[in-house]
């Protein structure tokens, strides 16, 4: 669900691979040709995508964990099963994601590795807390909307696999925005304190929100190749505004009240937002956001007590196999 | 940390009765049975399948996309192999 400032490429293992074969794959990306796993491709363009879609699914798997804080506080079943379902959701996009990466020739045993060594990043927004129950609210609508407007223009990446994998993703998600708003609804038509707890969530998760489409278009060095392979069609700035102008009125139907309070409308309608603390945004990516070490940890203990269940099932999958060996001998 | 790698499986759906079973997508599974029921809960969480099939990916052969110039000529060059090709008189009508 999570894409951001992930369209991040390195443009120095470039040049080594002959024009010849280069242009005619910026021919194919250029016809708006679909570029299938086995399909040539220059090796920046391979590590670019690996890097994009494998840190996509890691924030898809982080993910479930600020959301799966509340499952089981959840204030009611209906909110729980959907909560759950949610959750579920999440998991199965970061396995699609892992798929579509793992086509590129990396497998997923390396990709889980590099997120669990800390080395490979995920999506900013979930190494912050869910404080309350209206966080769970705003994440569906705030952070899941974000998602679904950087997503959607990704159904129609050049990279086949990928492209394919976020059209099931972006088919899931608006049950995500739709659950989150409908938590909101509720808790602002509700008692003086549940409105004060929506309010507060806004608050806390309305910067971080606008955060996840990235750095400003004037200082964000790598959109350039990630737009000539049509891997990213919509800048930073253009995706921030788009969300920025379809949220207004919604908080608005809400009577929650943005908290910028220097955001003007300017002649053509949209809304501009004041300065965003970028400082914030790069302690955050640094590692030094509020959750980040706890998500680490909750992920690398997941995995470490899920390994003996992986060994049992290759054990069981080997016997069996050559007990059917030993049985065929006969 | 370095676990072994789990095989992979390529899955296919039949959404509806009378329609091919389709490629969605692939999955890790240590057997057929573990990749049957993830394939369940990966790919039908809301009812997009009447039939499963399961194939380890080393099985399938495919055919290589830097040849397909060759592989597919023969039906390049046979547009008789289309109804457009043949021509049949107006008045005759649809046909």
């Amino acid at each position: 669900m999570y894409t951001q400032a992930l369209n991040s490429s390195d443009g120095d293992d470039r040049g080594v691979e002959d024009v010849a074969r280069t242009s005619q794959f910026q021919a194919r990306i250029d016809a708006d040709e679909r570029i299938e796993p086995n399909d040539w491709m220059p090796a920046a363009y391979r590590k670019t995508l690996t890097r994009q879609i494998s840190q996509h699914a890691h924030s898809e798997i982080v993910g479930m964990l600020p959301e799966g804080n509340w499952i089981t506080r959840a204030p009611s079943l209906r909110r729980k099963a959907a909560l759950l379902a949610k959750v579920q959701d999440e998991c199965g996009h970061g396995l699609y994601l892992y798929a579509a990466a793992e086509t590129l020739g990396t497998s997923r045993e390396e990709l889980v590795d590099g997120m669990l060594s800390g080395k490979a990043k995920y999506s900013s927004i979930f190494n912050y807390p869910t404080l309350t129950w209206a966080d769970i609210g705003t994440i569906g609508w705030l952070v899941d909307g974000a998602a679904i407007m950087n997503q959607i223009p990704l159904c129609r990446c050049s990279y086949g696999p990928y492209a394919r994998a976020m059209i099931r993703v972006c088919k899931e998600e608006s049950f995500h925005q739709r659950q989150g708003f409908e938590i909101m609804v509720t808790l602002c038509r509700g008692t003086a304190e549940q409105k004060a707890m929506a309010q507060n969530a806004l608050d806390r998760w309305w910067w971080p929100v606008l955060m996840m489409f990235g750095p400003p278009d004037q200082v964000s060095q790598h959109s350039d190749t990630s737009t000539k392979w049509k891997i990213k069609r919509f800048s930073n700035d253009e995706l921030r505004q788009k969300f920025i102008d379809a949220t207004v009125p919604q908080a608005e139907f809400l009577g929650l009240t943005i908290p910028d309070p220097g955001m003007k409308q300017n002649e053509n309608g949209n809304w501009v937002h004041s300065p965003i603390d970028w400082d914030e945004f790069k302690q955050v990516l640094a590692g030094n956001g509020p959750c980040n070490r706890d998500r680490l940890a909750a992920r690398r203990k997941a995995h470490d007590e899920g390994a003996w269940v992986r060994e049992a099932a290759m054990a069981y999958a080997e016997k069996r196999k050559s007990r059917q060996l030993a049985q065929a001998a006969e | 940390m370095a676990t072994p790698n789990v095989p992979l499986w390529e899955v296919f759906i039949r959404s509806r009765n009378g329609l091919a079973h389709k490629h969605v997508g692939s999955l890790h599974a240590a057997d057929s049975t573990l990749a049957l029921q993830a394939a369940r809960d990966i790919y039908t969480r809301r009812g997009e399948g009447l039939s499963i099939w399961v194939v380890p990916s080393n099985a399938i052969t495919a055919s290589d996309p830097s040849e397909k110039g060759m592989m597919f000529e023969p039906a390049e060059s046979k547009i008789y192999r289309h109804p457009t090709f043949y021509d049949v008189p107006d008045e005759v009508g649809h046909m």
